[in-house]
């Protein structure tokens, strides 16, 4: 979605964001719901986003920015188009999530947590996404497991994602 | 929901419906397909199986007398997607879109088994086409997971037909909520979380405290990194927790339940969102449930990742919107839980049991297990071993029972070197205590933790240091740096190991760990940081030899850490 | 009452007393680091560990309820190891620069480390680095030296109710700072340093500007005078290791003497005129139909709270600078006149126990005498460092006097020290100005003490006043509130940014507690006792002053110079297209 990210209100995205914000108005308590809807929303939580959530809830933006911070979930910086996350579960450590890593790091030139510059990838390592009896896996875009992993494979699978 | 007898109505027709997955054929319905829809077998694409068998049926005309349902986790993950196949219950694995037609026209049509897709035991010729006769369930015991093979998640009327909120009526009809906590102490469940306080007790206090209102809290944060106990309950089977929560709320006097799932379990958070508002439109949630005036509803809040929410004073912090640090306690949430209310908090597995309990007694339920620890325990198994997946067996089952009759033992013919339980705040178990009957005691006893029941099996090429890293990367990462000992002193023992698996270890690093480990968990403010220090304190006691060779000959028998010079 | 055993000692307290306050009941002081009594309890450091019997793991005293039967022991052996380890954790995770640390020789961490014995620190491996914070004119934020015990945050949020701060991250990477690690100046930061009071390190101190004076002082072509507040007699001493309470208000003024200041001149004398000046527009408030409650405006903290927080309330204001800026204006108009000095050649320095002031004096508002008014502020600490640096024993020095004009002032100029002084002289002159009655008792002691929101109501002639007082931000916010809620019906209100007023003030010396801060206020009133005069009004050198240059109260040289204008600031960062 292409929009204004100043949140002047003028936007269509901006408009979305203060229904998400119109929910839980003047709660404190539906900061995490409310980060959550938005970054499901926006992709990420930049400074306009916490500011506008932090007025709507009546918090202040440290508050805000405190609990952006301390959940894995959310992220400050904009994300690739596709999500490839690393299931890091003792299951696939044990069998070799590590090499999937480097492997990833080697083809994409990106330590986990990072875009690539062309925007196309976005590395993360998760919990358990509870694919153990395919370990090593990796999810992509939150949905394409691919299992039982061995490196010469990951070069094949990233192709498929433009 | 009015009365008793209205859900007995509900619960009769039901079961009619349902009887050919009791093995009684059906005049109307040639078969019911119940396909695992766990986590597991979702990954190994088994909505494709679904579609494909639809279409198969439909070619075949037949769509109008099979269902095909997608059940919550069966189990064997490892042999996924699998699915069994009713009246005669018949278990197929590793299915592929391709075999649909296969099932279709070969055996619910004709009758015929498919032989090449059923389960054979480690060495056995013949198949096990029976899901009741299939070793890998024969020490199993289901009461978390009863309904797993008999339910569609996102159907109340199938929970019901299976005895759904009866348990629930009964607290509501026929008992003081003082008997409801009675029975539940009498029962002596403990609490699944982790540390197995008792659950009865826990309610006692919540109760007896005076604060209202008061709330019940389900801790669906389940982020020990190899466990997926909570979620197939979450997503398998919503209405037992719904159950649970509304008998507890009736028990201690509570209206208002929270379920916290984490962000990373959507398929769990929209089954259980749908349970919430099926049972709030069948009366079973919301104003004067059986018409005894009692209300009950239930909200859940989403965690948005952080290990540490997984303890309870954090999880109570997080559910109030703010960073998820644990508190000191006391005070204890019985007492000032959540918005300082006095509050019960357990977790999916605990809530689980709970119908159990009430439905079937105290004395039925403490039957089984040990002395100290009743009931069954779910593990999800994972590692170097054939059978992957989640398992629930009666406290005091062996560790041996369960990596090699239930598990299957190890593949490819490799030695068995130890098995990790209690994930990042448990501890590994070596060869010479398989023979250990599991219950709390045994495991904190041999220096790891029943936890949330994360059971890795580990092998001759695991390197025990690198898993002591592993575990310590994972707790440096997710803690909360509240208190000094968890912030600053698991950075430096990760900082040790990292030293010990590249090559630079020292002479002392050993016992500069375990003066570490064991102030670490004296000192920490909450469990997360009093039990970190287990994979590594479990590790030097069974495994020294191994972290000895890496400092002194820059040698790791597993051949998994590189030195650098 | 709970009965326990702390140390082998059987020990009675009431319910709900931590096991911390029981030990120290019986004279037994457990190590603390993060804990700061009402304002901190979080149990996170674990230094104040100690042995419960029965309990799995040691337990933190600080926040530990006593219970009954209770058996506590405070220094096992393996307690001592325990403790040592953490700190020696905590120091493994601080740079070591204590000898060119601001709080050297004045740092709890410091003191642990002395009092443990630690001799080694056995862990190498990764430090916090962030980047040094001197963006504000009135703070400096060392994330490196933080300890994470988070008393900043808590008087932040809880009792100035500001929340600039918070952690940020998690684990080893936490932080403590404004929201994106964003810059002090640019936040809604009220610059009242509290923070820096309660840090236990140096990771929040002062800005030192004691450099630019030593220059001036240096300087022949400069006529440096400087302007000492009302708290800052009441606090010097203890910058010297005098006691809490200690008044040295000759001993101050022959030091500044001493330290090569032209002129000594003294907050007190500005306060007085602010009283004119103030109480004058309160009397034109209430005859002519003017914006009631008048709110004091003499706290600069507080001035950028309702900026930044209650802009709608702004007109509550009183137009009155604070007495250092009125001070300021005059020094460089007023007094270069009659003294025939170039304004020019004027350095204008001020004493004050406020960070805030050090922002005050920048604000382009405060530049009326063409100068800047003020030229440099320094906090009480800074002042006791420049004595330190001269190696001058103040205590040894005879008692001086303030310089005239601007040093002559009363026992009302004094009050403004604590909370409720403004108040207090403002009716004592109020009073005498309508009604031409004398006061048979010019003591009001309804508006004295620390409590957080005061109210009376004073007969002035047939006029029942209504005033309220309130200290720290946190009670000036309940009062805002109520006036927002249409349901103040005062007609006057005094705010102190700092709890306790001025002599809790962010500049003050460390430590400020409690207890503490109630010593220096009974000194403010004994200073107060001890003056002739008393009232604002009785000031000869104020007489003077309007007869000779300002005319009269509000007149149109008060305008140029002792009023000013207040601005709208957002709490939240701008969000531009």
């Amino acid at each position: 979605m292409v929009a204004c990210t100043c949140g002047c209100g003028e936007d269509e995205l901006t408009k979305q964001l203060d229904k998400v914000i119109d929910e839980y108005r003047g709660q404190p308590s539906g900061l995490i719901q409310v980060l959550t809807k938005a970054q499901n929303l926006i992709g990420y939580l930049p400074l306009w986003v916490q500011t506008r959530i932090a007025k709507g809830l009546g918090v202040s933006l440290q508050e805000v920015y405190g609990v952006v911070t301390f959940y894995a979930f959310f992220s400050l910086i904009p994300r690739g188009r596709h999500k490839i996350a690393v299931c890091a579960g003792t299951a696939c450590y044990v069998k070799g999530s590590k090499t999937v890593l480097k492997t990833l790091r080697e083809v994409l030139g990106v330590k986990e947590g990072q875009t690539t510059p062309d925007s196309r990838f976005t590395v993360e390592v998760v919990r358990c996404i509870g694919a153990c009896g395919l370990a090593p896996a990796m999810i992509i875009d939150g949905k394409d497991v691919h299992g039982r992993l061995e490196p010469e494979q990951i070069p094949g699978i990233l192709e498929q994602y433009a | 929901m009015k009365s008793l007898e209205e859900l007995a109505k509900i619960k009769a027709s039901r079961r009619e419906a349902l009887k050919i997955r009791e093995g009684i054929p059906s005049a109307t319905e040639k078969a019911h397909v119940m396909m695992c829809g766990g986590a597991g077998c979702i990954s190994s694409n088994c909505k494709d199986v679904v579609e494909a068998m639809q279409a198969s049926l439909a070619k075949n005309g037949i769509a109008d007398q099979v269902q095909v349902i997608l059940t919550g986790c069966m189990g064997p993950c490892d042999m996924g997607p699998v699915a069994i196949v009713y009246p005669d219950a018949t278990f197929y694995r590793r299915l592929k879109p391709k075999d649909a037609d296969a099932i279709v026209e070969e055996h619910i049509m004709k009758g015929n088994l498919v032989p090449r897709l059923l389960y054979r035991a480690p060495g056995a010729k013949e198949p096990t086409p029976k899901v009741t006769d299939m070793d890998l369930f024969a020490k199993q015991k289901k009461i978390v997971l009863r309904n797993n093979f008999y339910i569609d998640p996102t159907n109340i009327e199938d929970y019901i037909a299976n005895d759904g909120y009866v348990a629930l009526g009964k607290a509501l009809t026929a008992m003081t909520p003082a008997e409801v906590v009675e029975e539940v102490k009498k029962a002596g469940i403990r609490g699944r979380g982790g540390a197995g306080f008792s659950t009865g007790m826990k309610w006692s206090f919540c109760a007896a405290s005076k604060g209202t209102p008061k709330y019940v809290v389900c801790n669906g944060d389940e982020g020990d990194p190899g466990a997926f106990m909570d979620r197939s309950v979450l997503e398998g089977d919503p209405h037992s927790i719904i159950e649970g929560m509304a008998i507890c709320g009736r028990a201690i006097g509570a209206e208002q339940g929270y379920v916290y799932v984490r962000a990373e379990y959507p398929l769990a958070i929209d089954r259980l969102s749908y349970a919430i508002d099926k049972a709030r439109e069948y009366g079973l949630l919301g104003k004067n449930i059986f018409d005894t005036g009692f209300n009950f509803e239930i909200e859940i809040r989403i965690g948005a990742g952080a290990f540490v929410c997984g303890e309870e004073t954090a999880l109570l912090t997080s559910i109030e919107g703010k960073r998820g640090e644990p508190k000191p306690r006391p005070p204890f949430p019985a007492n000032e839980g959540v918005w300082a209310k006095p509050t019960v908090l357990n977790n999916v597995e605990t809530w689980a049991n709970i119908a159990e309990i009430i439905l079937k007694g105290a004395d039925w339920y403490s039957s089984i297990g040990t002395a100290g620890s009743k009931g069954t325990k779910v593990f999800a198994l994972a590692g170097r071993i054939n059978n992957t997946g989640i398992v629930e067996v009666p406290m005091g089952t062996t560790l041996r029972e369960i990596v090699y009759e239930i598990g299957g033992g190890i593949p490819r013919k490799k030695a068995f070197k130890a098995v990790q339980t209690g994930g990042p705040s448990g501890g590994c178990i070596p060869a010479e205590q398989l023979d250990t009957p599991i219950d709390f005691e045994s495991l904190t006893a041999l220096g790891a933790m029943m936890g949330s029941g994360g059971m890795i099996v580990m092998d001759e090429d695991t390197c025990m240091v690198d898993i002591a890293k592993f575990f310590m990367d994972f707790i440096v990462d997710e803690s909360c740096g509240k208190c000094s000992p968890c912030r600053i002193g698991t950075k430096r023992m990760l900082e040790i190991l990292e030293r010990i698996t590249t090559g630079k270890g020292k002479e002392g690093d050993i016992e500069l760990l375990l003066e570490l480990g064991n102030t670490i968990k004296s000192t920490a403010l909450c469990g997360l940081g009093q039990t970190a220090p287990n994979p590594i304190l479990s590790t030097i006691k069974y495994f020294r030899d191994e972290y000895e060779s890496h400092i002194k000959e820059n040698k790791c028998a597993a051949k998994v850490c590189e030195f650098v010079e | 009452m709970i009965n326990l055993t702390i140390d082998n000692r059987k020990v009675a307290v009431e319910e709900g007393s931590t096991i911390l306050e029981a030990a120290k009941s019986v004279g037994i002081n457990i190590p603390t680091l993060c804990y700061l009594k009402d304002i901190n309890v979080i149990g996170a450091c674990r230094i104040c560990l100690v042995d419960v019997k029965g309990a799995r793991t040691f337990i933190p005293s600080c926040v530990a309820p006593v219970s009954e039967g209770m058996v506590v022991n405070t220094h096992t052996p393996n307690l001592i190891k325990a403790r040592k380890l953490v700190l020696e954790l905590i120091l493994s995770d601080h740079p070591m620069e204590c000898l060119t640390c601001k709080r050297n020789g004045n740092c709890e961490l410091q003191k642990l480390a002395e009092e443990f014995g630690l001799s080694e620190i056995r862990f190498e491996g990764a430090k916090t680095e962030y980047p040094i914070d001197d963006s504000s004119p009135a703070l400096i934020r060392d994330p490196r030296k933080c300890i994470l015990c988070r008393r900043c945050i808590s008087v932040c949020t809880n009792i100035q109710s500001v929340q600039a701060l918070t952690v940020e991250n998690r684990g080893f990477n936490s932080l403590v700072a404004p929201a994106f690690n964003e810059k002090l100046a640019n936040m809604e930061c009220v610059q009242c340093g509290q923070c820096s009071l309660v840090c236990p390190t140096g990771a929040i101190v002062e800005q030192d500007d004691t450099d630019k004076v030593w220059a001036a002082l240096a300087d022949p072509k400069k006529h440096v005078v400087v302007q000492t507040a009302p708290a800052t007699r009441v606090q010097i001493g203890e910058t010297i290791g005098a006691e809490p309470g200690t008044i040295a208000t000759g001993q101050m003024v022959a030091g500044l003497r001493s330290l090569g200041f032209d002129k000594v001149f003294d907050t007190d004398f500005s306060a007085d005129l602010t009283i004119l000046e103030e109480g004058n527009e309160l009397l034109q408030r209430v005859t002519t139909g003017g914006v009631l409650p008048m709110i004091t405006s003499c706290s600069p903290g507080w001035i950028k709270f309702i900026e930044h927080f209650y802009p709608d309330l702004l007109p509550h204001l009183s137009t009155c600078k604070s007495p250092q800026q009125m001070f300021g204006a005059l020094a460089k108009t007023y007094y270069a006149q009659k003294e025939g000095i170039d304004p020019k050649d004027i350095y204008s320095v001020s004493i004050m126990p406020c960070t805030a002031k050090k922002y005050e004096c920048q604000r382009p508002e405060m530049f009326s005498s063409g100068y800047q008014d003020v030229d440099v502020v320094l906090t009480t600490r800074e002042l006791g460092r420049m004595f330190k640096q001269s190696g001058m024993s103040m205590t040894n020095l005879p008692e001086e006097e303030y310089d005239a004009p601007l040093g002559i002032s009363t026992g009302a100029g004094e009050l403004f020290g604590a909370s409720g002084g403004v108040m207090e002289a403002a009716l004592r002159t109020v009073y005498e100005v309508v009604t031409g009655k004398e006061l048979e008792d010019i003591n009001f002691t309804a508006c004295r003490g620390i409590t957080g929101v005061k109210e009376a109501t004073v007969n002035v002639g047939d006029l029942p006043v209504s005033v309220a007082i309130t200290n720290g931000l946190g009670n000036a916010r309940k009062v805002l509130d109520k006036i927002r809620a249409g349901e103040a019906g005062y007609h006057f209100i005094e705010v102190m940014c700092c709890p306790g007023g001025c002599i809790g003030g962010g500049g003050s010396p460390i430590p400020t507690n409690l207890d503490v801060r109630l010593k220096r206020i009974d000194a403010v009133y004994t200073e107060d006792e001890r003056m002739v005069l008393r009232k604002s009004h009785q000031n000869p050198a104020v007489q003077d002053l309007y007869a000779e240059f300002l005319e009269k109260p509000l007149g149109h040289k008060s305008h140029e110079l002792l009023h000013t204008h207040y601005t709208e600031r957002d709490h939240y960062p701008k969000e531009e297209c």
